[in-house]
């Protein structure tokens, strides 16, 4: 997938990946896609709660290994 | 889009767990798009505190010494242990990567949570205004607390 910003969470505990998440997406423009890597078991049920609060677009989430990658759509 | 929501959290613990998780949430609403204030009180004023040492006359002196602000020197609501049970939870946070207390504080300051403190706690106390953190944005009575809140869809009381 094209992405336009990776943000790198790794080894991030609640609620870092979330804060580090929003910070990426408020320096993006509506419309670009932020890769988010994450290995906290919490951010699979928070990073869609966050997308839904916000309403960003959880476009995709992809298992690589010992960590997760999401992809969001910043439209909010 | 609709009017910004607003989360409202009283912290009135002075206890690192609850402290924790006032921040926490405090962080988290921020980073969800909601404007955030947080009222410290009584044991809570800890969290906000500079750090030096407090109080006028000999009771708020004891205060200020028995009750030592500053977010750092605040110990866990059970298992302190005069202090050991603080250390305990700061090793196991830090080696689980958690973030500190201090670090959370940064980051609510950084994403534009407001911080308010509760003037008559601060009198009673004997804590003055210069006690406090340069980010507080002001000292406001149960008025301005019930004004904020009442604009809050999210209110707390920790």
């Amino acid at each position: 997938m094209q992405t336009d910003r990776t943000e790198d969470c790794r080894g991030q505990l609640c609620p870092m990946p979330i804060v580090n998440m929003a910070r990426a997406i408020k320096k993006m423009e509506a419309g670009q896609v932020l890769e988010l890597w994450a290995d906290d078991e919490g951010a699979h049920a928070d990073v869609p709660a966050w997308c839904a609060k916000t309403g960003n677009e959880l476009l995709d989430k992809e298992d690589a290994g010992d960590y997760s990658k999401y992809f969001v759509k910043k439209t909010a | 889009m609709a009017e910004t929501e607003k989360t409202s959290i009283v912290v009135f613990s002075g206890d690192m767990d609850k402290v924790f998780a006032a921040f926490i949430i405090a962080t988290g609403a921020a980073a969800s798009g909601m404007e955030v204030s947080m009222f410290f009180t009584f044991w809570g004023l800890k969290a906000i505190q500079k750090g030096n040492l407090t109080g006028k006359g000999f009771l708020g002196k004891m205060v200020g010494l028995m009750n030592r602000g500053g977010i750092e020197t605040i110990g866990p609501s059970r298992f302190n242990f005069g202090g050991i049970g603080r250390w305990m939870f700061k090793k196991m946070m830090k080696d689980k990567k958690v973030v500190g207390l201090s670090e959370l504080l940064e980051t609510a300051i950084d994403l534009d949570v407001e911080l308010y403190a509760c003037k008559m706690s601060m009198d009673v106390m004997e804590i003055a205004k210069e006690d406090l953190i340069d980010e507080v944005k002001g000292l406001i009575g149960v008025a301005g607390y019930i004004k904020e809140a009442s604009e809050a869809g999210v209110t707390l009381f920790i």
